[in-house]
Formats: C-alpha cells, structure tokens, sequence
C-alpha cells in the first residue's frame, strides 16, 4: 500500500479504461458514449503523466497536451454531429440509428 | 510521504466513484456532473505527480470547455423522456465480458511489468507545497521540440470548429 509507486497509477488508469469501454459498449444514450471515451482518454492520461514522473522525462506531460487537444476536437466534432442527427432522427439513442445497417 | 500515499488513494477513489456513476445513473446530467468529478480527481492525480501545469489545464479545458459544452448540449435534448427509456443496450452481458477479458489483458500486463521494469519503485515525489518549475520546462519543451506538432494541432482545434459548425448549422433549401 505504501509507498505509492508508478504500477499503482497504471492500475488506476487499468481500471478506469476497462470502466469506460463499459460505457462505451453498454449504454444506449449517445452524449454518455462520448463522456465514456472523456474517461478512456483522461486513463491514456494518467499513464502518461505517471511514466512522465517515473522516468523524470517532461515529453510524457507535453504528449497529455495533445491528447486533451484532440479530445477537445473530438467533443466539438461529436456534439456537433449529435445535434444534426438529433434534429434530423428526433433521437439520441445509439441503437436507434441504424440507417446505415445492411 | 504519508500525505502523498493518501492523496493518491483519496483522489483515486474520486475518480473510480466518480466514473462508476458517469456510465451507471440514469439522468444525463447528474452523469455529466459526476464525470465533472472524476475529472477534478485526474486533476489532483497530476497535483500529486507534480505536473502543476497539465492539472491547471485539466481545469481549465476539460472542465471549463468541454464539460460546458457537453451540458449545453444536454439542454437542446428532452431529459424528461430520456429518464425512462432503457439505459443499456442489448447486447450489455456480452460487453461486460469482453471487458472483463480486456481487464484480464491489463492486468497481467501490468503485474508483469511491475516488476520487470521497475515500476513497483516509487517515482521520486516532488515535495507538496513546493511549486516546481514544471510550467516552465513544459512550456520549454512544447514550443522547442514540438513547435511543429503544436501548430499542426491548433489547425486541427480549428478544423474541428469549422466542421462543427457546418454540421450543427440548419441546412435551408436554396
């Protein structure tokens, strides 16, 4: 338990992936899918900021500025497609949008 | 020490809490709020690992922009209908396992490199309280280093405003 060594934030991050790829997977509601991957990328995160520590190197912290980049575009992409198929489908629901579907 | 050993566990089980509820409640905006939580928790797991600039970003970005974001839009859809429908979608059991095999995966992955990397030895802790230099070696390295990718990325962050515009916009018949 003590003291706090690097492998206890990798299986902090472990766990809080496998949380939200549930999410992902499970939940019907397209806004909480997209809060789901938010989790997935804030444990991609605390990885990279704990080998950042571990291993002295600030390259790991300046890669969690990209990632909080490209999830602040991914955000803005998805609620802006969201919106449009919300006022096209009526719907928020992922199972429900199965137009597409052979 | 101590004091390091037990923020990590306090923090840590804000976010765990706070993830659990996010993918678990039913109304969309009590998960938003909880997801709110779990962020302010990675923002204290940085505090603690001594990375003061990102927590500040995580703040700042994750909280004050993209959670906004995410509660304005909660607003244009009806949360009244959306609390009765079915949370899960059919396939749930099968998810879980294929989860459960990916946290299988992880999990010899880490006990396995913990103690082959030297990973179960503490990283050196910086000293609570104690501001460190870390904005000023971040900022060092982000616009030495990796000049190029951070301008690459602000065309992408404008990009990704254009497309969500575009995509949001009402398309009326011309």
């Amino acid at each position: 338990m003590f003291p706090v060594t690097t492998a206890h934030y990798l299986i902090l991050s472990t766990t809080l992936l496998v949380i939200g790829t549930i999410g992902v997977l499970t939940r019907r509601n397209l806004l909480v899918i997209l809060m789901s991957i938010e989790l997935i990328l804030n444990a991609v995160n605390i990885n990279l900021v704990a080998f950042s520590n571990h291993l002295q190197n600030v390259n790991g912290q300046v890669f969690v500025i990209f990632v909080i980049t490209a999830a602040a575009a991914e955000v803005a992409v998805g609620l802006g497609i969201l919106i449009a198929l919300f006022r096209n489908k009526e719907t928020v629901h992922a199972d429900e949008v199965d137009i597409l579907r052979w | 020490m101590l004091l390091d050993s037990l923020l990590f566990y306090a923090f840590a089980a804000l976010v765990l809490l706070g993830a659990v509820l996010t993918i678990t409640l039913r109304n969309v905006v009590h998960c938003a709020v909880w997801l709110i939580a779990t962020l302010l928790g990675v923002a204290g797991l940085y505090l603690v690992q001594g990375a003061e600039f990102l927590a500040g970003v995580q703040v700042i970005v994750y909280i004050g922009g993209i959670m906004v974001l995410y509660l304005f839009v909660i607003m244009l859809v009806p949360i009244n209908e959306e609390v009765r429908q079915r949370r899960f979608a059919q396939q749930k059991w099968l998810a879980v396992i294929a989860a459960a095999v990916l946290a299988t995966q992880l999990g010899i992955l880490v006990s396995r490199g913990a103690g082959a990397f030297g990973l179960s030895a503490a990283g050196p802790a910086p000293e609570i309280g104690n501001i460190t230099q870390n904005s000023q070696e971040v900022g060092y390295v982000l616009f030495s280093e990796y000049l190029l990718a951070f301008e690459l990325a602000s065309i992408l962050l404008l990009v990704a405003i254009v497309g969500a515009v575009v995509m949001s916009k009402v398309r009326t018949e011309s």
